[in-house]
């Protein structure tokens, strides 16, 4: 059983389709791309899947033992979290917040773990405000783990990042599909990284152009469009 | 002269009421400043207003008739403000002007008035009666305990709601809390601070601390300290030199907000020397 079903989904804004024919299925372990252009629909389908918005057609459901509260987010860049007073801590422990009322012993110790796992447990007492673009990320993937060790959405993990700061994030990233188990679904419009490290493609504009495995999808139409020839990977 | 200050049985009320409202208004006034929600502390003190004007003329209980008006205000002022698509800002506006107005019609038809409009506007010390103290008591230690209990909670939700929401925290729920916790605090500590300047409560200690502060859990701490110390030294020196308590409260935030201010520009510049050197 997959973790993640989306059946013939379909999501409206006031009426209008943004969003239709989706099928989907992630399994456990795999590595999950969802291309597109702006405006294509990507982060609409992120809010259904996240369960923030309801399809206006089909069915998404949850299976393997995951629960609808259990899938990690890294949201994209929110301009309104630059001058909030945060301490890297608070943000990540706050990941547990929806858990209980008091931080236990054990989830002090899974935050403790997430933050060396993205290498940040140096900065514990730094405010967000004084780190790095690549920095902040790392903590906001720390605190998407402590939500859920099962199943990651990150929607444009690597915009606004440096080339370095990028290279850092995917290598992270790939860490925790191949040596953690962590199933990942990853928004992004770099064809060329969800060639190299993801498992399934799904190219959307507005509707499916194509799903499947990625080496179906590099000899794909859609992916020739797309990348317009000037990526040979 | 401290000791004179505090035998009459007025001060002590203000002192006990004065400090539990600045308390609840500093921690609350955080999530508020940062979710932009702060337009909702003023609007509720005017519809305050109004529903105190209604109980004073009915000669009713003041609490007992401003603390659910001011919460189902709070109820309907949160849902204005979600709704941006009908200019949430305009419709708090024209809410919190049309109870002023309400209220200032009522309290100048009535012909047994006894309390000047100008007090129910900028406070009065003489407000608060031996049982408002109880009840104030009460009212503000549940704000102050709803808000440890859900300090966490309050944080995640402030700091990024749709993560929140994904995690399966409830957002409206929280928002819902954080609204009547502040509709509470507004009505207890607008007697004393006025219509006019409660909100300034709110306001003023989160964003002086946020100058200097940088984690949620430093800003509360420091907010809450700012708070009780300004209107200590509010209280003060209203006894001292006769002025309105309210504003001398208002008057002693300022102050901390420039010494804040002038700290943070100054650190700034400092760090700005060091990295160029």
């Amino acid at each position: 059983m997959s973790l993640l079903i989306c059946r013939d989904v379909a999501f409206a804004y006031e009426g209008r389709v943004v969003a239709s024919g989706i099928d989907l299925d992630v399994n456990e372990g795999d590595y999950l791309c969802i291309v597109g252009e702006n405006g294509s629909g990507k982060s609409t389908l992120v809010k259904g899947m996240l369960g923030l918005m309801e399809p206006c057609n089909g069915k998404i459901s949850y299976g393997d033992g995951l629960n609808k509260n259990e899938i990690g987010y890294l949201p994209q860049k929110n301009p309104l979290q630059r001058d909030f007073p945060a301490s890297v801590w608070e943000v990540v422990s706050s990941g547990f917040a929806a858990r209980s009322l008091f931080l236990t012993r054990e989830q002090r110790l899974a935050a403790e773990e997430n933050m060396a796992l993205m290498r940040i447990e140096t900065l514990k007492k730094r405010s967000m405000m004084e780190l790095s673009g690549g920095q902040q990320q790392r903590v906001l993937l720390a605190r998407a783990l402590c939500a859920t060790r099962k199943l990651l959405l990150l929607d444009e993990p690597v915009a606004g990042l440096d080339p370095l700061a990028t290279r850092e994030m995917y290598e992270i990233i790939e860490d925790l599909h191949k040596n953690r188990g962590v199933t990942i679904i990853m928004i992004s419009h770099d064809i060329a990284t969800a060639a190299r490290y993801a498992t399934h493609v799904l190219h959307l504009r507005h509707e499916p152009l194509f799903y499947g495995t990625t080496q179906e999808y590099l000899r794909s139409a859609a992916c020739q469009t797309f990348v317009g020839g000037e990526e040979d990977v | 002269m401290l000791g004179e200050m505090f035998s009459y049985g007025f001060m002590q009320r203000a002192l006990v009421v004065g400090l539990m409202v600045s308390l609840c208004s500093a921690l609350l006034g955080i999530s508020l400043v940062l979710k932009r929600y702060s337009m909702i502390g003023d609007g509720l003190s005017h519809v305050g207003f109004g529903a105190l004007a209604i109980a004073s003329v009915l000669g009713l209980s003041p609490l007992a008739v401003a603390v659910p008006v001011v919460v189902g205000s709070a109820f309907l002022l949160l849902r204005v403000s979600e709704r941006s698509k009908i200019k949430g800002d305009a419709a708090i506006g024209m809410i919190a002007t049309g109870a002023l107005a309400i209220g200032v019609m009522v309290l100048s038809l009535s012909k047994g008035m006894t309390t000047d409009i100008n007090n129910y506007l900028f406070g009065s010390i003489l407000a608060m009666s031996a049982s408002d103290v109880w009840l104030s008591v009460v009212l503000a230690m549940a704000v102050l305990i709803l808000f440890g209990l859900f300090y966490r909670k309050l944080f995640a939700v402030t700091f990024d709601e749709t993560f929140a929401r994904a995690t399966g925290l409830s957002a409206g729920f929280y928002n819902m809390l954080l609204a009547i916790l502040t509709a509470v605090t507004v009505v207890l500590g607008m007697r004393m601070m006025g219509a006019m300047l409660i909100s300034s409560l709110i306001l003023f200690p989160a964003i002086t601390a946020m100058r200097l502060c940088k984690s949620f859990h430093g800003v509360a701490v420091c907010a809450a300290i700012i708070s009780v110390i300004c209107f200590m030294l509010g209280l003060v020196s209203s006894y001292l030199y006769n002025t309105p308590t309210g504003a001398s409260v208002v008057v002693a935030n300022i102050f901390a907000f420039l010494v804040f201010w002038s700290i943070e520009k100054l650190r700034g510049r400092l760090a700005g020397r060091n990295s160029v050197a």
